[in-house]
């Protein structure tokens, strides 16, 4: 029991993180299911839309603002791909990868420019950053309602994407891109409506993403973006139950390797701490590169063959 | 034209190119941004050049060049800091445990080699990837040694998450050349002489490597890499062995990164992990693409331009004036780095060969250029 109590924190802590990646990693499941692009510029979006919830909470009550940011961010997602990947969609997958990095790149200066490099510090949102205690853990409420949120979102996009129109166009157009464009599917509307559902996806996740955080940095977008494209890889890429666990895992993994030194300490294994928090970003990766090797398709990925 | 005319030309126009840079060593005072630029410039040419290796010539999309880097800075840094300073730089441990150091070129070279002893690790597993899978797996094997080096129980060794300083770099190189008589009465009758050496020291350096790089790339690995870019099924069909070219480029790549790196070191004169992270991977590939994927001399053009327009020439894009016009609210801090990267996205939205494209410099090409338009005017002439 007191190694349940004395792990509590983390694993709590690491549910939340978890449910804030796999909004993220939606977002690149599904772009690379339809265009075969990593979409490095999607982190920086999640970004983007913490420091507009900074800017905007200044002059406007939150009610304004919640809704604000989310239809800012879902344009700033559909401009970057109308403007960035669909002039390069006939070119070689590496330019339009390159693309997406210079569009990371961007995102980040224009950021860099507007803060000053200075930390802004993120609106508290009345009641999901309340203070609450589960057991022997204190936690902000957005942890309890993180996961719920997560799960409630993901069940109504399967649902969209099981038995709507849309839906049924973009698993089509993961499957085959010019046959379906042969069937009279449109598939720049297709490939638009997936950067859209995205970028909702990731403005919710930074609402409850940067909750927890004390402030906004221009790059603090990046890690948790590349993270949650691990977590889209070991789910298996292009499947969204997929990417939701792979989410989770690597959440509360991350957030036990911060809290490992405590852990061992507490039980007895070592006596002085390692430092092994360091290790928690590289974990993921660690991770990423074991998947990969040993069952390439993830978790619930198809398998695909290579063909001549 | 015959091939020993334009190695001819091609002696010819390095000649030149270093005699640029003594002239301009005599006039210019050694404070100018422009030996800066050369100095980081000639620095980044070679990584550069090196990414080119794996992306461009080999097609591999391996974005780990700023962990090769890191590992080379360090390696470099820890067999070089004097014995005397190291209980000033590892303060918090003791003073580190190793107490030896190695000439600098020796250490250059260990650093290429630390560099490649990982790549060969780490490519074992990941070069069996594919493309994207392949650039996200190198990307994050960055970060994981960008991790191991901060590690507190390294820090005997590597210092842990603190700087490493005190080692031998460009400049206090050539200053300690002043304890030999006949450099010392050379620098004191004419001193522009040592600003022109601690230039030209990154140059020729990275101009030895990149000729390597040249020497590999046009010969027959060079041409197997080459297949395995355009056609890895048929190559493989042709009897190239893909495993084992595929880890000969990326090792080379690696220790030149690693070579790289150690020179960066050289040119800041301290380093930290914390400055590796995947932006400056993203920095290198730009200047790749900038350049041209596949194309040497373009990566080299490519990085001369990035470093001097984000240095030197877009400088008054950040302090206020730029171009005679003076706006504080407008140009201030981080402004150029949007501007600079509103430039890269035209770049590669629309014109996305870059600077050269596949094609490499060509002397006779460039006069060619020129020709033809004389042929028109005396064609129409005579009608």
């Amino acid at each position: 029991m007191s190694f349940l109590s004395a792990n509590l924190p983390y694993i709590l802590s690491g549910i939340s993180v978890g449910g804030q990646y796999a909004l993220i990693a939606i977002g690149y499941t599904m772009v690379y299911g339809i265009l075969r692009l990593i979409n490095f510029a999607h982190g920086d979006v999640f970004m983007v839309a913490g420091l507009m919830m900074v800017y905007l909470s200044s002059w406007a009550p939150l009610y304004v603002t919640i809704p604000l940011v989310i239809i800012l961010t879902v344009l700033l997602g559909f401009i970057i791909e109308r403007a960035a990947y669909k002039p390069l969609r006939s070119a070689p997958r590496m330019s339009i990868m390159i693309s997406a990095i210079g569009v990371s790149y961007l995102l980040q200066n224009i950021s860099l420019y507007i803060t000053g490099g200075l930390n802004k510090n993120y609106p508290s949102i009345p009641w999901i950053s309340d203070t609450i205690t589960i057991g022997t853990a204190v936690t902000k409420r957005v942890t309890l309602i993180t996961p719920v949120l997560t799960i409630v979102l993901v069940i109504a996009l399967v649902i969209l994407i099981k038995h709507t129109k849309i839906g049924m166009a973009m698993r089509a157009v993961s499957r085959d891109f010019e046959t379906s464009q042969l069937m009279g599917i449109k598939v720049d509307s297709v490939i638009s409506s997936t950067f859209i559902i995205g970028s909702l996806l990731a403005a919710i996740g930074s609402m409850l993403y940067f909750t927890n955080y004390p402030g906004v940095v221009p790059n603090s977008g990046a890690m948790p973006g590349l993270k949650a494209f691990v977590a889209a890889v070991f789910g298996g890429i292009g499947s969204i139950p997929g990417a939701v666990v792979g989410a989770f895992i690597i959440g509360i993994c991350e957030n036990i390797i911060k809290g490992l030194d405590t852990i061992l300490v507490t039980s007895g294994v070592i006596k002085n701490p390692l430092g092994l928090a360091t290790f928690s970003d590289a974990f993921t990766f660690a991770l990423l590169i074991i998947i990969l090797i040993v069952k390439p398709t993830g978790l619930f990925g198809e398998k695909k063959t290579d063909k001549v | 034209m015959s091939k020993k005319k334009k190695n001819l030309i091609n002696a010819a126009l390095i000649f030149a190119l270093l005699l640029i840079v003594l002239i301009f060593s005599y006039f210019l005072p050694s404070s100018s941004m422009l030996f800066v630029v050369l100095k980081k410039g000639a620095i980044y040419a070679l990584i550069a050049v090196s990414m080119n290796l794996l992306n461009g010539f080999t097609g591999l999309f391996s974005l780990g060049q700023a962990g090769f880097m890191l590992i080379g800075a360090y390696t470099y840094a820890i067999f070089t800091i004097p014995v005397a300073a190291r209980t000033q730089v590892y303060q918090y441990f003791d003073g580190g445990i190793i107490q030896f150091t190695v000439p600098v070129i020796v250490a250059l070279i260990l650093a290429g080699l630390a560099a490649a002893v990982f790549a060969l690790l780490i490519g074992l597993p990941v070069l069996r990837l594919k493309s994207d899978y392949l650039a996200i797996a190198t990307l994050g094997f960055a970060e994981i040694i960008r991790a191991i080096f901060q590690w507190n129980e390294l820090g005997p060794i590597t210092n842990g998450s603190n700087m490493l300083k005190m080692f031998p770099s460009f400049d206090s190189i050539v200053k300690d050349l002043n304890n030999v008589p006949f450099f010392a009465n050379l620098f004191s009758t004419a001193p522009w002489i040592e600003n022109f050496l601690i230039t030209m020291m990154p140059i020729l350096l990275s101009g030895i490597c990149i000729a390597v790089i040249v020497l590999l790339i046009n010969s027959s690995y060079g041409r197997a890499f080459k297949a395995i870019r355009d056609d890895e099924v048929a190559a493989e069909a042709m009897g190239i062995n893909l495993a084992r070219h595929k880890m000969m480029s990326f090792c080379t790549s690696a220790f030149f990164a690693g070579i790289g790196g150690a020179m960066l070191a050289m040119f800041q004169a301290t380093i930290q992990a914390s400055a590796f992270k995947s932006g400056m991977t993203y920095e290198i590939l730009l200047i790749v693409v900038l350049g041209g994927i596949g194309s040497v001399t373009g990566s080299c053009i490519g990085s001369f331009l990035f470093i001097a327009a984000s240095e030197w020439w877009l400088r008054g894009l950040d302090s206020g004036k730029f171009l005679g016009i003076n706006a504080p609210g407008i140009f201030r801090n981080g402004f150029r780095l949007v501007v600079f990267s509103i430039i890269i996205m035209c770049v590669v939205l629309f014109w996305r060969k870059g600077i050269m494209g596949d094609k490499e410099f060509d002397f006779e090409r460039m006069i060619g250029r020129f020709k033809p338009k004389k042929k028109k005017g005396e064609v129409s002439g005579n009608e």
